[in-house]
C-alpha cells in the first residue's frame, strides 16, 4: 500500500510503484478529469499539479510521489462552486470537444499561481506542449487571462479561490 | 652627444619601430562598400549550393536566435573572456552585410576581418573557414545575399580588458590562424579528402569537439579530444571516445544524417542543430564526413571491439531485476518501460548500456537529457522522451543518475551529482531561451521561405 496525497486528502492506494499516477487517479480514485491521450508524455491531456508544478501524470510513476501533494481539476472546484480557472473557461466557452481542456486548465493554473498576470506570449509558451485538434486556441488564451482577473476578485471575497497545492 | 641622449634616441627608435610593426601586423585596409546587389543577379544554382554549404557550416546555430529572424544574429556566446554576440549576416545594407562585396566576405572567412578592416573575434571560427575554397565562398555569399534583409543592429560585446581591444585579435591570429587552402592527402580516397576538407573547414567540428587553451584557441595536440559548449559536453570523437559501441563510418553516416543510430542513440543539445542541418545537404557530403571521422576515431582495439559486442549482446537480453536502491526503483518505474522494452523509437528508447552519456566522464549531458527530455522534431519521425525536471527533485535525480552509471557503464561513479543537477537546471533555462533550437531554422531546401 502507498499513501498518495490528492486534493488535500490522504489515499491508501494498492498499486505497484511503477504505476503511472494517471491510472491511479482514474481507475482507483475515480478522478476522471485528467485524460489519457498518448501515454507518452507528448500531448498534455493528463496534466495535473504536483507541489505547485504542472506534471504529466501518464509518465509520472507512484514512486516519485512520496510525500508530494497532487492536485487534479476536481481539487480546484466543482459544478456548484467552480474555481476561477473553471469559471473562466466556461464563460469564454473555451472547450470544443474538451478532451485536452482539463490538462490545459491545470497547466494554466500552475502558470497563474507563479505569474499572476501572464502576457499572451507567456501563455502561448506555457501551453505550447499541449496538443489540441479542435481549434479554440484563441478562446483558451482569453480564458486564461479572464481567470487571472477572476483570481484577483476571488482574492478579495470568501469564495472558492481554487488554489492548488 | 650625451649618453642619456643616445639611450633616449634608441628608446624612441624602438618605440616608433615597435608601433610601426604592431600597426603593420594589426592594420587591415577597408574594402569599399558596394550598392546592395539585386537578388536576381545571383545564379539560382549557386544560391542552392550556398544553402547546402550554409547547412554544412551550421551558420544558423549561432547567427539565428530562438524567436529571431533567420541569420539576423544576436546570440550571446559566453567565453572565458566575456560575452561575444553573433552578428547580423543578412543583406541589410545598414546593419547586415548588404554593402559587402564578395571580396570582403571572402576576407572575413579567410582572415577574420570585416569589410571596414576590423578584426573579428575568433568566436567566428575563421581558423576553420580559412580553408574554404573560392567557389564555396562565392556560393555562400550568393546564398546569404539572397536572404531576407533584416534590420537588427549588433549587440555590444561584453569583454573584459584587454580583450575588448580588437588589436589583441591580431596577435591571436599570429599565433593560431594558419591560413591556407586545404591540401589533399593523395594517399587517401577522394571521399576521405572531401570529408577532411569539410570537417576541418566549413563544418568546423573541432570548434566544439577539440579542447581550447588558455587563449581560447584549439589545442592542436589534442584534436577532437572533447570540448565544452553551452553546458553540454562535446564528446571526444577520436580514439578516446566514451561510446560503449565503437563508431564506424556506417554508424556515423546514419547518426549524422538521421539524428539517431540504434547502437548509439539520438543527437541532443547543440548537436541536434547540427544533425538537423545535415539532413538537408547532399548525402555524399555526409558520407564523406563519416568516412573521414571514422578514420579520426580509428579502428577499435580488439578489447574495445569485444566490449562493444558484449554490450550489444546484453542489450538484446531480458533485463535483470533492478536492485532495491532508490535509483533502481526510479529506473524501473520511470525509465525501463521504454528503455528496456526493445521497441524502436518513438515507442521505445535505446538500451542504456549503449548510452554514451552514461559512459562519459562528465554527467552533464545525462542530467540535461533526463531534465529536459527529447522534444519531437517538427515534420520528422524523431525519437521522443518526456523530461523529468518537474517530476523529480534533485535527490531523486541524483539517485537515478548514480544508479544508471553503476548499472550501465564500466566507469567509476560520478561525484557531486547534486551540484551538477542544480547547475544543469539553472543553465538549461538560459539555453532554451537563447538557442535557435533544432526546429527553428531548418535548412530543408523544400521549405522555400525558410533559410
Amino acid at each position: 500500500m502507498t499513501t498518495l496525497k490528492v486534493n488535500g486528502r490522504d489515499h491508501q492506494v494498492d498499486a505497484e510503484p511503477d504505476t503511472p499516477l494517471l491510472y491511479v487517479l482514474r481507475d482507483d480514485l475515480k478522478l476522471n478529469a485528467a485524460k489519457f491521450g498518448c501515454g507518452l508524455g507528448q500531448c498534455g491531456s493528463c496534466t495535473v499539479i504536483v507541489d505547485g508544478k504542472a506534471v504529466l501524470s501518464c509518465v509520472t510513476p507512484l514512486v516519485l510521489l512520496e510525500g508530494k501533494q497532487v492536485t487534479t481539476l476536481e481539487g480546484l472546484g466543482n459544478v456548484s462552486a467552480p474555481a476561477p480557472i473553471q469559471r473562466a473557461f466556461i464563460e469564454e466557452q473555451a472547450a470544443q470537444c474538451g478532451y485536452c481542456i482539463a490538462g490545459m486548465m491545470m497547466r494554466a493554473q500552475a502558470l497563474l499561481q507563479r505569474v499572476r498576470h501572464p502576457t499572451d506570449e507567456q501563455i502561448r509558451a506555457e501551453l505550447g506542449p499541449h496538443l489540441c485538434r479542435c481549434g479554440t486556441h484563441m478562446r483558451i488564451i482569453r480564458a486564461v487571462k479572464r481567470a487571472a482577473q477572476l483570481m484577483d476578485t476571488a482574492a478579495l471575497a470568501p469564495t472558492n479561490q481554487g488554489i492548488a497545492r | 652627444m650625451k649618453k642619456s641622449g643616445i639611450i633616449g634616441g634608441v628608446v624612441a627608435v624602438l618605440l616608433v619601430g615597435g608601433a610601426a610593426a604592431a600597426f603593420a601586423i594589426a592594420w587591415r585596409p577597408p574594402i569599399a562598400a558596394i550598392e546592395p546587389a539585386a537578388k536576381r543577379s545571383f545564379d539560382p544554382a549557386e544560391v542552392k549550393r550556398g544553402r547546402e554549404l550554409a547547412a554544412l557550416g551550421n551558420c544558423n546555430s549561432c547567427h539565428t536566435v530562438r524567436g529571431g529572424k533567420n541569420f539576423a544574429g544576436g546570440l550571446p556566446v559566453p567565453t572565458p573572456f566575456g560575452t561575444v554576440f553573433s552578428s547580423n549576416i543578412t543583406p541589410d545594407p545598414e546593419t547586415g552585410i548588404g554593402r559587402w562585396p564578395e571580396e570582403a566576405f571572402r576576407r572575413a572567412m579567410r582572415a577574420g576581418v570585416d569589410r571596414e578592416g576590423r578584426h573579428l573575434y575568433p568566436t567566428f571560427p575563421y581558423d576553420h573557414f580559412t580553408n574554404v575554397s573560392d567557389d564555396d565562398d562565392r556560393a555562400l555569399y550568393a546564398f546569404l545575399m539572397t536572404r531576407e534583409a533584416v534590420r537588427v543592429s549588433a549587440k555590444q560585446n561584453q569583454l573584459s580588458f584587454p580583450f575588448d581591444h580588437r588589436v589583441m585579435i591580431a596577435g591571436w591570429k599570429l599565433l593560431f590562424l594558419h591560413a591556407g587552402a586545404y591540401k589533399p592527402d593523395t594517399s587517401k580516397s577522394a571521399e576521405w579528402n572531401r570529408g577532411a576538407y569539410l570537417v576541418e573547414g566549413l563544418a568546423h567540428c573541432g570548434a566544439c569537439h577539440t579542447p581550447r587553451n588558455a587563449l581560447g584557441a584549439e589545442q592542436t595536440t589534442a584534436s577532437f579530444a572533447g570540448g565544452d559548449v553551452d553546458n553540454w559536453r562535446a564528446y571526444p570523437i577520436n580514439a578516446e571516445s566514451p561510446a560503449p559501441v565503437p563508431w564506424d563510418a556506417d554508424a556515423l553516416y546514419t547518426y549524422l544524417r538521421d539524428g539517431f543510430q540504434p547502437d548509439h542513440g539520438t543527437a541532443r543539445g547543440p548537436m541536434a542543430e547540427v544533425v538537423s542541418n545535415l539532413s538537408a545537404v547532399p548525402a555524399g557530403d555526409v558520407r564523406a564526413i563519416a568516412t573521414y571521422m571514422a578514420d579520426v576515431f580509428g579502428a577499435p582495439s580488439p578489447v574495445r571491439k569485444l566490449q562493444g559486442e558484449t554490450v550489444l549482446a546484453q542489450a538484446k537480453q531480458n533485463a535483470a531485476p533492478p536492485p532495491e536502491s532508490e535509483g533502481g526503483k526510479i529506473y524501473a518505474a520511470a525509465c525501463a518501460g521504454c528503455h528496456d522494452s526493445g521497441r524502436p523509437p518513438p515507442y521505445g528508447g535505446i538500451h542504456l548500456g549503449l548510452s554514451t552519456a552514461i559512459s562519459a566522464g562528465d554527467p552533464r549531458n545525462l542530467a540535461n537529457i533526463v531534465l529536459s527530455g527529447v522534444a519531437p522534431v517538427e515534420g520528422e519521425r524523431s525519437p521522443i522522451m518526456p523530461g523529468f525536471a518537474v517530476s523529480m527533485n534533485d535527490r531523486e535525480l541524483a539517485a537515478l543518475l548514480g544508479y544508471l552509471r553503476l548499472r550501465f557503464s564500466r566507469q567509476p561513479a560520478w561525484s557531486d551529482l547534486e551540484r551538477t543537477i542544480a547547475e544543469a537546471r539553472r543553465t538549461q533555462t538560459a539555453y532554451v531561451q537563447n538557442s535557435a533550437g533544432p526546429t527553428n531554422a531548418p535548412a530543408d531546401p523544400a521549405q522555400r521561405d525558410k533559410p
